[in-house]
């Protein structure tokens, strides 16, 4: 084995053991929560709880709310930036990088000041309302990823001949994207949906500053009340982001019009 | 009345003037060929009728009526393209029923016009399969039948034949045609093959810098080029220049001798024009006969016939002959005649 090899070596492992050991031990912790022996009493408390339950369940459906929103606002965009307005590329780009440098607390305080129950749109006075501004701010989060998504698949089709095939055929522009683009580009929308739902799970400024029961809220409670319990929710939430990452693999994998 | 006039159109990217004063009428039923190099406006012509581009000046009609306000999926247009753009995530039968669909016709009329469609081209067997599952060829031929499943009023065919092999280009010209007649639609054919185009038009456009140089049939524009763009674009051709002379006949004077004309071609006495003459129009003889004298600078065997290069004054002129016409005597270096019937020199005009 040469010295390159060994160093290649000592370099992987050294990120395993930098990326493996808190997860083992965080693992470790959260078996820990009976005196001397491990047991999985702190998972049982966290499921069993019904708070847990309910934030979750909460945040799983804004985030499918979330997608929805984030598709019909990026994908008509991306589309419509490659194919009619590739110059404005770099400008859309950086606006959808935005979020990343502007923080979630700025993004929230603009929304209660605009629809508080004094303005001219009051969507804060109800929980409807103020969920759709929930949906909203993840939305805006999820940009940069939704974006890059959803643009990387829209780089891997011929978007410009498959359009102008598909209006020759007659098809409009709303056929266009439904029966032409969007199906030829759904695992990539469809991993921009599971870093989305990764994004919304944790998310905790804008929950908590709009006042609605969403899981970000409910992991921080935890952890400042208890013990165990935070590396179990810890647990169970990376085992969620890895589900996630395993659908995309699978379904993309099993995309039947194209070659594996 | 022509069933499609294109009429003074023109067409302009940034500064760049891509069409330019371009007319053309297509009878019904007529197979019109845009030929010209890259470059020279016709894909813009092409998509300009489709829709896709719209033009700064002129008028597109297509059945007495003005497209220029209708959108590309109203146009009633069907369009092939080079690289196919059959949709990935559907099967053949669903690339093939994608029109018709669009169009709403009733699902019972929709699977037997796929059926037939899909006859047609010979890929009936096929029709359960994805675009990724075929071969270049099966995917053209797919594309073809969706194009004309929802019977369009035109077709547009840009350049279809130039991503696949040359056997299967030869084998796809003629299926094309055939459907073509087949179907009677018209259509317009953009290509940058002159074979293509002179296989397998009615008329061919021959184009040069966004104008169109000269339209004709295959024959017209083969035979009788009436530009040396188009002359030195279609086939081979040997461009003479010389002076006008008049004596019991007419001839050109020019370097390496005189080259006799049909006619004066209406230039007076002395005055310097230019004509084509094709290589297998060229004819050896003996270095001590009349006509063009050269040197023999060399002989290419082309396997059906060989090609002799003779340089005459500053020029080289190919000549192609069969084997058994070279004389013994004809050898590199020396000296040789050339003659062509009066009938086989063209007039070039610009």
């Amino acid at each position: 084995m040469n010295l390159k090899r060994i160093g290649s070596w000592a370099i992987f492992s050294f990120a395993v053991l930098y990326f493996l050991l808190p997860l083992v031990g965080t693992i470790e912790f959260s078996l820990r929560a009976r005196r001397g022996v491990y047991s999985f009493d702190a998972y049982r408390s966290v499921l069993e709880d019904s708070q847990f339950q309910q934030t979750l369940a909460y945040s799983v459906i804004l985030s499918i709310a979330t997608v929805i929103l984030g598709v019909l606002i990026v994908a008509p965009t991306a589309f419509w930036v490659r194919l009619k307005m590739p110059r404005l590329r770099p400008v859309v780009e950086f606006i959808t990088l935005l979020p990343l440098v502007i923080p979630p607390i700025i993004i929230v305080f603009g929304y209660i000041r605009l629809f508080n129950t004094s303005s001219i749109l009051p969507l804060t006075g109800s929980a409807r309302g103020t969920d759709f501004l929930l949906a909203a701010g993840y939305a805006t989060l999820a940009l940069p990823y939704m974006y890059r998504a959803i643009d990387t698949g829209l780089r891997a089709i011929d978007v410009r001949t498959l359009t102008e095939a598909a209006q020759s055929l007659g098809a409009g522009w709303v056929t266009v994207l439904a029966r032409v683009i969007l199906p030829n580009i759904a695992v990539a929308i469809l991993s921009g949906a599971f870093l989305t739902f990764a994004i919304v799970i944790g998310e905790y400024v804008i929950a908590a500053l709009l006042n609605r029961p969403a899981f970000g809220p409910y992991m921080v409670w935890m952890g400042s009340n208890r013990a165990y319990e935070p590396a179990a929710l810890a647990v169970i939430a990376f085992s969620m982001t890895w589900a996630s990452m395993g659908v995309i693999q699978f379904l993309a994998r099993r995309t039947r019009f194209t070659k594996v | 009345m022509a069933f499609i006039n294109l009429t003074s159109l023109g067409k302009s990217f940034g500064p760049t003037q891509v069409v330019r004063d371009f007319n053309l009428a297509l009878g019904k039923g007529e197979f019109v060929s845009l030929l010209g190099p890259s470059g020279c406006g016709k894909t813009t012509v092409l998509r300009m009728v489709a829709g896709f581009e719209a033009p700064d000046q002129g008028d597109i009609r297509i059945e007495g009526q003005s497209v220029l306000r209708q959108r590309a999926n109203q146009r009633q247009i069907g369009m092939v393209f080079q690289s196919y753009a059959l949709f990935p995530n559907l099967t053949v039968a669903e690339n093939v029923a994608f029109g018709l669909r669009v169009a709403k016709v009733a699902s019972a009329e929709i699977t037997p016009r796929v059926n037939e469609m899909l006859d047609m081209v010979g890929l009936a067997a096929m029709k359960a399969r994805y675009p990724y599952q075929l071969s270049g060829g099966q995917q053209q031929r797919v594309a073809l039948a969706r194009a004309v499943a929802s019977r369009p009023r035109v077709l547009l065919l840009d350049e279809p034949l130039s991503a696949l092999d040359a056997k299967i280009r030869v084998a796809l010209r003629t299926e094309i045609r055939a459907i073509q007649r087949q179907l009677g639609i018209t259509t317009l054919f953009v290509t940058h093959d002159q074979e293509e185009a002179l296989s397998m038009s009615d008329r061919i456009v021959v184009m040069n810098g966004g104008r169109a140089e000269q339209i004709g049939t295959p024959e017209e524009i083969y035979n009788r080029p009436a530009t040396r763009f188009v002359a030195g674009f279609i086939g081979t051709l040997n461009v003479i220049e010389g002076q006008v002379g008049r004596e019991a006949r007419a001839f050109l004077n020019c370097a390496g001798g005189r080259l006799a004309l049909p006619g004066t071609f209406d230039a007076v006495a002395g005055e310097k024009i230019a004509v084509a003459v094709r290589p297998q129009s060229l004819r050896p003889c003996p270095a001590e006969a009349g006509g063009l004298h050269g040197i023999v600078r060399h002989v290419e065997f082309l396997g059906a016939f060989t090609r002799l290069h003779v340089s005459c004054g500053q020029a080289t002129l190919l000549v192609d002959c069969f084997a058994r016409d070279l004389a013994a005597t004809i050898t590199v270096g020396g000296p040789i005649s050339l003659t062509a019937a009066t009938e086989d020199v063209l007039r070039l005009s610009a």
